[in-house]
């Protein structure tokens, strides 16, 4: 018995570590920006080329910033769940129309229905790469001052508006 | 007569076809990934970046060999800031700034990376060490394990079987016996 108490506990320890590593996201990238000021950019407006849009126009106010694009089946996804945080937040959500052509996001808005206040048309992905986007959908929440308090790759889920994103903008728009 | 010109142009087209073949791999390969190779210099520069960075899409390639929009847009930025005058540290920095040390493909060494970069090494000291102390460990001494009665037993065999005369090959055979239990042999021999 007393032989294998050895090789029976070097398997165990592999089975926690293959447990945890099981378990982790590698495609959850920890943000450098998470407490740094949300880039700048000015960028026209997805439904109207002759109007744009900058994150200097929201400071003051708590915001979400969505990056999303008509080509992105998880976009489609999270949709209900961006629905939903309006509904219940009272906060405006920003898109970023992220490397996508005018007709196919106003066209997919039409049909899927517009969780935004307003799209800004990000057609050669430059912002994106500013903002560290890897992946569509990704979203963050800015606060009052232009920072950047959250940020969450891939699709919002019904289960991260209440844990994670309503809780912080309660918070943040409270302080 | 006509055979030997006939093969010899045969030889020829097939060289002729092979050099085709090979000049047209060739330059299919050199047109991939460098839309813009217009200045060799600063095309080798962005290639040996992007073997630097890490596809973020395709998490264990290198924006090099990555195909994905992403790592074609990153090459791009590589480019255009190379162009721009800027040095390799200045390009690596914009690349961090916006995704973390996440992006080297080369994790830079530090408190939170020393686990990573030492732990190979530690771990090699470690089986060194436990495979020096096995080997400076003497090996058992048979005998030690045969308590006094045993040892006097096995002699008593030992000298009940063998025919008196030839106790000596018996003695050879089994030399540990007999000379770490004198006194025990001495013993059974007197009873014997």
């Amino acid at each position: 018995m007393k032989r294998f108490a050895l090789p029976l506990g070097i398997f165990l320890i592999l089975l926690v570590f293959l447990g945890i590593g099981l378990r982790l996201k590698p495609q959850e990238i920890p943000s450098p920006f998470i407490g740094k000021p949300a880039p700048a950019f000015t960028l026209t407006l997805l439904h109207d080329a002759q109007k744009s849009f900058s994150p200097k126009d929201m400071l003051g106010k708590v915001w979400v910033l969505n990056v999303w694009a008509s080509w992105c089946a998880p976009c489609r996804a999270e949709l209900p769940a961006l629905m939903a945080l309006t509904k219940e937040a009272a906060i405006p959500i920003v898109g970023l129309n992220y490397t996508d052509t005018r007709s196919a996001g106003n066209k997919w808005l039409a049909s899927f229905g517009n969780p935004y206040q307003l799209s800004a048309f990000d057609s050669d992905g430059k912002v994106g790469i500013d903002y560290g986007v890897y992946g569509v959908p990704e979203t963050f929440v800015i606060d009052k001052s232009g920072f950047i308090r959250l940020k969450h790759a891939g699709p919002v889920t019904e289960d991260d508006i209440k844990d994670k994103f309503l809780p912080l903008l309660k918070e943040l728009s409270g302080g | 007569m006509a055979k030997a010109p006939f093969r010899s142009l045969c030889t020829a087209l097939l060289g002729l076809f092979c050099a085709a073949l090979l000049l047209w791999t060739g330059s299919a390969h050199a047109g991939q990934g460098a839309p813009a190779a217009v200045n060799p210099a600063l095309e080798q520069r962005v290639t040996q970046l992007a073997q630097e960075l890490r596809c973020l899409v395709c998490q264990n390639q290198t924006i090099a060999d990555s195909q994905a929009p992403l790592a074609v847009e990153l090459k791009n930025q590589v480019r255009e800031q190379l162009a721009r005058g800027q040095s390799d540290q200045d390009v690596i920095d914009f690349m961090v700034q916006r995704y973390g040390d996440f992006i080297l493909y080369r994790p830079p060494v530090k408190a939170s990376t020393w686990l990573l970069w030492f732990g190979p090494f530690v771990l090699l000291a470690l089986g060194l060490l436990t495979l020096l102390l096995k080997l400076r460990q003497k090996p058992a001494a048979p005998a030690d394990s045969l308590t006094a009665a045993e040892l006097a037993h096995a002699a008593a065999l030992l000298a009940g079987e063998s025919p008196p005369g030839e106790v000596a090959p018996a003695a050879r055979s089994i030399p540990a016996i007999t000379t770490v239990s004198n006194a025990s042999t001495a013993a059974t021999a007197s009873t014997a």
